[in-house]
C-alpha cells in the first residue's frame, strides 16, 4: 500500500449532474480514470470514475445513474487507484458480475495480483504468429474456416439464430490436436437475458467443464455501464490465466452488439461528436483495444483466443458493429438465416465466412495434407452450384446442361452432408475431409483442378485403399 | 517547465508553458509520457499524448524538450521494427513482451559500429545532398552518408573505418570560418518534407509481380496509388505482397491502427522470404512500423510521418523506394478523434475538415526527384495506401478524398473475394493514370502490350454486360460466339488475373511472363474464333487439351516461362484448327 493511497481524498462540493455525469470541484491528487465512491445522503455506496479532471472541476461517471444524488449532502471519495481486477488461479469455477465481485455465493478471492483491466500493450515484435489448429468438431468450422490458437473470430449472428448453442457445442468440443495441454474457457456475457446466461452455465455444468471456466456476468437487467466493464474483466483473467498460469484459454464474449450500445449511451451522455449510425467516432479503436488482448506471446507458454459473438441489427453485416468488428478481427463466422429456414444446423454461411489463419494452422502435421486441396474445391464447387441455383430458379432446372444439374446436386449435398451435422456430433477433421472426398466422387475427376493428382489417387473413395 | 492542468482521455492542457512551440515534444509526469503541442491559448498549451494517460493526474510536471517530432536517420534503418515514434520495438523487446508507458528506446543503436568508406577527400567543397562515404549497411543496400540539408564548406579531415553513428566521420570548415562535425546521424522533423532539386513526371514501371497491377493497372517509380476495400477483401494481403516483391530497394511497411496478429506474420515472413533478384533475404531492405490497433491513438496520427521522412530519406540517396500503408483510414480516425476532443467544427462523419489536406499532404511526398547535393542521381518515392471504407462503401469521405489525390486505385471488391478471386481488384473499376507514362517502358518488353491489354479489357466489359442476359435467359441460350466470349474472358479472369499469393511460384510474375500468358489467351480466343466459323462448337473447344495447359502457365517459373510458354502456342497452331471443309 503506498502512502498516496493512505491518503483521503475527499470532496463534497459537487455543483450539477449531467446525465450519469457528476461535475464536482478539483479534488487534489485524483487520478485520470481513477475510481471512485459516490456516497448517497442515504448512506447508499455507488461507484464511479473519474472521466476527466482538471484543476476547475472533476467530471465523475456514476455507474448505476445519478438518480437519488443530491447537491448538498453526497460525497465523492477517491480510491486510490483505477479499475482492476483481483486474480489468482481460483478464479477457475467461479462467476462474477461485471464489476469483478463473486455472484456465485462462495468467498471474496485471495489474489495473488491486482491487474489494470484495460491489460498490457504486447509489442508487436514480441508476438507469435498463431498457428496450431483448434479442432471444434464443426465440419463448416473445421474444414472451412479452422480456428488456430491465439486467434481472434467473430460469430456474426441475428435474432433468433443459434448462436448459444453453437456456442455450447464448440465449448464442449473444442480441443487441440496436440497433446492435452491446460486448458480454460473465460465466458463474457454483457446485457444478455437471464435465460442465456442460465443456458451457458447449465451447459457448462453439464460437460464437466465447469470447474475450468471463468464466467463474468451481466445481465439485461444489471446496470449499463458494467456492460463496458464486463468484456475487460473477462480478458483481464483470460491474459493472467495465459500469460502467467501457462493455460490456453477459450475467451467467449456476447453480446458485442450490447457492448456497443452501451457504448454509445456513453458517448452520448458525455456530448460527444457521434459517428455513423449515432456510434463514437473511436468505437474501432475500443473495439480494438479488446480483440487485440488475443494471440500468442513468443516464449510464453500459454494463448488468447477469443470469439465474440454480436447480432447483426437486421441481419446487416455493413452496421457498424460487425463492419469495424470484421476490420479487426482475422476473420468471422457467419450465420445465414436461409440455411436455418432450410433446418441446416448449423447454418454457416460459407461465403462471407473467412479465418484468415486457417492457412498457418492446416496441413500434413497440422490436420491432413490434402485440406487446403479440399477446401478449395468444395467451395469452388458450392459456388458453381449456388450460382447454377440462382440461374435454374429463373429458367429452371430443366434449361440446365446434364453436368450443371451435376453441380446443383453437389450443393445439395454440400449443405446436407457437410455443413448440417448434430448438435451432439463431433466429427474429427479427417472425417470432415473425407465427407468432402465422397461429394467429389460425384463429380467428373477432370473436374478436381485444384487437387494433385497424388492426392486423388490416394483419397479419392474409388482409389482409396488400392493405391 | 509547466504543469498539467486538465486532463480529458489522449488529451491534455497544461499550464505555465508559455515559450512553448507548436508541434514540440513534451514528457508528462513520472512516467515521462511524451506528447506533442497542437495548440497554444495563453500560457496554456494543449497536449496530444502518444500514450495511455490513465493514471495521470492534474499538477504534473510537464516538461519541454525544445525540439519538434523528428526521425533519426542514419545506417541501422533497415531490417528494424519501430512503433509510430520510431521507438526500436526490437530494443524494447529484449526486457519485457509487454511494452510499459513511457518506455524509451533509439532508433538507431548507438554502440554499433559502421565501417565509413569516404568518397571525398581533405579541400573538397562540398553542401548539403552531398555524398561524402558509404557504409554497408546491409548485403543489398549500400548506405550513402549525406552531409546534412543546411551545411556548406570544405571538408577539413575525414575518417575512414568503423564508427557508431553519433562519432563524427569528417569536419568541415565552414564558409563563415566556422568548424562543424559530421556525424553518420541525422534529424528531421516528419511533417516536413525532404528538400530536393527538382521533379519528374513518372516513367519507369515499378515492377510488382502481380499481374493486375503490372499489365493492366501499372504503378510508376514515383506514383501514389490507394487500395480501398471492405474487411476480408485482401488489402493487407495486396500490400504484403508489394512490400514483398515490388522492384525497389527499399521498402517501407507502415502497419497503420491493424492487427497485432497480422503485423506478426508479415515480421516472421519477411524473416524467411528471399528477394527474387538477389537472394538476399528481403528484410534487408525492409523497415516496418508497427502501430498495432491497440496502441494509443495519437501515435497512429505520426506513424506515417515517420514512414514517409525515412521514404525520402533514402530517396535522397539516390534509390527508389516504396512505402506501402496499412491502413489510412486508421490514421483518418485518429484525426478524428483529436478533432472530437480539440471541440473543433467537423467536416463530413465527424471528420475535421482538414482530412482531404492532410491525406494530401502526405500522399504528394511521394514522387521522382533529382536529388540535392553530387554525385547527380535520381530517386523516388513511391506511395500505397490502404483504405478501409466502413461497409466497403466507397463514397465514404477518406476513399473520396483520396481519390482526389491519388492517380492509381485499386478497388478491391467484396463480391470477387466472397468468390474466392484473388487479388480481388476490380477490373471495371480500377484505374490507372500511368497507364500513358510507362507505354514506353512497356514496348521494350514487348511491342504488342498496348493492344493485348486493350482486348482483355475490352472483352471483360463484354462479359459483365453478357452476364446480365445470361441471369435472364441461361448460358445455353447465348449464340455460339457469346459463349466463346464467356469462355476466354473465365480463362482471363482464372488463369491470368487471380494470382495465389501463397503459390511459391505464381506469387511473383515477371513482366515478360504476363505479356506471355495474356498473348496465349488472345491467340487462343483468334483460334477458336475461326474454329467456330468452321462450325466447331464451344463445348467441342471446351475439350481440347490446351485449355488445362493454359490454367497451368501460372506454374512455370519464370525464367522457363518464354520457352515452354512458345512451345505451347506452337501447339496450338498445329491442335486448335478449323474442322477441314468449312461448314459441316
Amino acid at each position: 500500500m503506498t502512502l498516496d493511497s493512505l491518503y483521503v481524498k475527499e470532496t463534497k462540493a459537487i455543483s450539477r449532474t449531467k446525465g450519469s455525469l457528476l461535475i464536482a470541484e478539483s479534488i487534489p491528487g485524483v487520478q485520470f480514470n481513477e475510481m471512485v465512491d459516490v456516497r448517497l445522503a442515504n448512506g447508499e455506496i455507488r461507484r464511479g470514475q473519474a472521466i476527466d479532471i482538471s484543476k476547475e472541476v472533476t467530471i465523475i461517471q456514476v455507474f448505476g445513474g445519478v438518480s437519488e444524488v443530491d447537491l448538498v449532502a453526497s460525497r465523492v471519495r477517491c480510491k486510490g487507484e483505477t479499475l482492476k481486477l483481483p486474480v489468482a488461479r481460483d478464479i477457475l469455477g467461479r462467476i462474477f458480475d461485471g464489476s469483478g465481485n463473486p455472484i456465485d455465493g462462495g468467498s471474496a478471492i485471495i489474489p495473488r495480483d491486482y491487474l489494470d483491466v484495460n491489460g498490457g500493450l504486447v509489442n508487436p515484435a514480441g508476438r507469435e504468429p498463431p498457428a496450431e489448429f483448434i479442432e471444434t468438431g464443426i465440419s463448416a468450422i473445421d474444414g472451412l474456416n479452422a480456428l488456430v490458437r491465439g486467434q481472434k473470430l467473430p460469430i456474426f449472428s441475428g435474432s433468433g439464430l443459434p448462436h448459444n448453442r453453437i456456442v455450447a457445442q464448440l465449448i464442449r468440443q473444442a480441443s487441440v490436436k496436440k497433446t492435452e495441454e491446460q486448458f480454460a474457457i473465460v465466458f463474457g456475457a454483457i446485457g444478455i437475458s437471464y435465460d442465456d446466461a442460465d443456458f451457458f452455465m447449465q451447459n457448462l455444468e453439464q460437460t464437466g467443464a465447469r470447474e475450468k471456466t471463468v464466467a463474468f456476468i451481466n445481465t439485461a437487467s444489471d446496470p449499463v455501464i458494467e456492460r463496458i466493464s464486463t468484456p475487460r474483466l473477462a480478458l483481464t483473467a483470460a491474459e493472467y490465466l495465459a500469460w502467467q498460469e501457462g493455460m490456453h484459454v477459450l475467451v467467449i464474449i456476447t453480446d458485442i452488439t450490447n457492448y456497443c450500445e452501451a457504448l454509445r449511451e456513453l458517448s452520448a451522455m458525455r456530448e460527444e461528436i457521434p459517428s455513423r449510425r449515432g456510434y463514437p467516432g473511436y468505437m474501432y479503436t475500443d473495439l480494438a483495444t479488446m480483440y487485440e488482448r488475443a494471440g500468442r506471446i513468443t516464449g510464453k507458454e500459454g494463448s488468447v483466443t477469443v470469439m465474440p459473438i454480436l447480432t447483426m441489427p437486421d441481419d446487416d453485416i455493413t452496421h457498424p458493429i460487425p463492419d469495424l468488428t470484421g476490420y479487426i478481427t482475422e476473420g468471422q463466422i457467419v450465420l445465414s438465416r436461409d440455411l436455418e429456414r432450410k433446418g441446416i444446423y448449423p447454418p454457416i454461411d460459407v461465403f462471407l465466412s473467412l479465418s484468415r489463419m486457417m492457412k498457418e494452422g492446416i496441413g500434413a502435421g497440422k490436420t491432413r495434407e490434402d485440406h487446403n486441396n479440399v477446401f478449395m474445391q468444395l467451395y469452388a464447387a458450392y459456388a458453381e452450384g449456388c450460382n447454377l441455383r440462382e440461374i435454374s430458379t429463373i429458367i429452371g432446372a430443366e434449361a440446365l446442361g446434364e453436368r450443371d444439374r451435376l453441380y446443383l446436386n453437389v450443393a445439395d449435398r454440400f449443405e446436407r452432408e457437410f455443413i448440417s451435422q448434430g448438435e451432439g456430433t463431433k466429427r474429427k477433421v479427417e472425417d470432415t475431409l473425407d465427407i468432402g472426398w465422397s461429394i467429389f466422387s460425384a463429380l467428373p475427376e477432370e473436374d478436381l483442378k485444384l487437387i494433385g493428382e497424388d492426392l486423388i489417387k490416394k483419397y479419392l473413395p474409388k482409389y482409396a485403399g488400392k493405391a | 517547465m509547466g504543469k498539467v492542468w486538465r486532463i480529458s482521455g489522449p488529451l491534455v492542457i497544461g499550464e505555465d508553458m508559455k515559450g512553448a512551440q507548436v508541434y514540440e515534444i513534451v514528457e508528462i509526469g513520472s512516467d515521462r509520457l511524451v506528447g506533442e503541442v497542437i495548440g497554444l491559448e495563453e500560457d496554456k498549451a494543449i497536449i496530444q499524448v502518444h500514450e495511455d494517460t490513465q493514471g495521470l493526474r492534474v499538477g504534473e510536471e510537464v516538461k519541454g524538450t525544445g525540439t519538434i517530432l523528428t526521425a533519426e536517420l542514419g545506417p541501422g534503418l533497415l531490417g528494424s521494427i519501430y512503433d509510430g515514434l520510431q521507438k526500436s520495438l526490437t530494443v524494447l523487446l529484449e526486457n519485457n513482451s509487454f511494452i510499459e508507458r513511457g518506455a524509451k528506446a533509439f532508433a538507431l543503436p548507438r554502440d554499433k559500429k559502421w565501417h565509413f568508406t569516404p568518397t571525398v577527400k581533405v579541400g573538397d567543397a562540398v553542401g548539403e545532398g552531398d555524398i561524402i562515404g558509404t557504409v554497408p549497411e546491409t548485403h543489398l543496400v549500400e548506405h550513402r552518408i549525406m552531409v546534412p540539408v543546411g551545411m556548406k564548406g570544405v571538408i577539413k579531415k575525414i575518417a575512414e573505418g568503423d564508427y557508431t553513428v553519433i562519432e563524427p566521420v569528417a569536419l568541415l570548415e565552414e564558409d563563415g570560418g566556422g568548424e562543424k562535425e559530421i556525424i553518420m546521424m541525422q534529424k528531421w522533423p516528419v511533417r516536413k518534407p525532404r528538400p530536393y532539386r527538382r521533379r519528374f513526371a513518372a516513367s519507369k514501371l515499378l515492377i510488382t509481380g502481380m499481374r493486375i497491377l503490372d499489365y493492366m493497372f501499372p504503378l510508376a517509380l514515383g506514383g501514389k496509388a490507394a487500395i480501398p476495400g471492405g474487411f476480408g477483401t485482401g488489402k493487407t494481403v495486396a500490400l504484403q505482397q508489394l512490400a514483398r516483391w515490388a522492384q525497389t530497394q527499399i521498402n517501407i511497411y507502415v502497419g497503420c491502427g491493424e492487427r497485432g496478429n497480422e503485423m506478426a506474420d508479415v515480421l516472421h515472413s519477411f524473416r524467411r522470404l528471399k528477394d527474387p533478384k538477389t537472394g538476399r533475404l528481403l528484410q534487408e531492405k525492409e523497415i516496418f512500423i508497427a502501430n498495432t490497433s491497440n496502441m494509443p491513438v495519437v501515435a497512429r496520427e505520426a506513424s506515417i510521418f515517420v514512414g514517409i521522412t525515412m521514404a525520402e530519406y533514402f530517396r535522397d540517396m539516390g534509390y527508389d523506394v516504396l512505402l506501402v500503408c496499412d491502413s489510412t483510414s486508421r490514421w483518418a480516425e485518429a484525426m478524428r478523434e483529436i478533432g472530437g476532443r480539440l471541440e473543433e467544427i467537423p467536416g463530413e462523419e465527424g471528420f475535421p475538415a482538414y482530412l482531404g489536406s492532410r491525406l494530401a499532404s502526405f500522399y504528394e511526398r511521394s514522387g521522382l526527384v533529382e536529388c540535392l547535393g553530387g554525385p547527380e542521381r535520381n530517386g523516388s518515392v513511391t506511395v500505397t495506401g490502404a483504405v478501409s471504407p466502413p461497409g466497403a462503401d466507397f463514397s465514404e469521405p477518406v476513399t473520396q478524398n483520396t481519390l482526389r489525390i491519388v492517380d492509381a486505385f485499386f478497388a478491391l471488391d467484396t463480391a470477387l473475394a466472397n468468390k474466392r478471386h484473388f487479388p480481388a481488384i476490380n477490373w471495371l473499376t480500377s484505374y490507372s493514370l500511368y497507364v500513358d507514362w510507362v507505354k514506353d517502358w512497356w514496348s521494350a518488353i514487348s511491342p504488342q502490350w498496348e493492344t493485348t491489354r486493350a482486348i482483355a479489357l475490352k472483352l471483360l466489359q463484354q462479359e459483365a454486360e453478357l452476364e446480365e442476359i445470361v441471369r435472364l435467359v441461361g448460358p445455353e441460350a447465348l449464340p455460339e460466339s457469346d459463349k466463346l466470349v464467356l469462355m476466354v474472358t473465365r480463362m482471363i479472369r482464372e488463369d491470368f488475373l487471380m494470382q495465389s499469393a501463397y503459390n511459391e511460384v505464381d506469387t511473383y510474375c515477371v513482366p515478360l511472363k504476363a505479356q506471355l500468358m495474356l498473348q496465349t489467351i488472345n491467340r487462343f480466343y483468334e483460334l477458336a474464333q475461326q474454329m467456330l466459323e468452321s462450325g466447331v462448337t464451344t463445348a467441342e473447344i471446351r475439350t481440347s487439351p490446351i485449355i488445362p495447359r493454359i490454367s497451368r502457365m501460372k506454374n512455370i517459373p519464370n525464367d522457363e516461362a518464354e520457352e515452354r510458354i512458345k512451345e505451347l502456342w506452337a501447339e496450338m497452331e498445329t491442335s486448335l484448327v478449323p474442322q477441314r471443309g468449312g461448314v459441316a
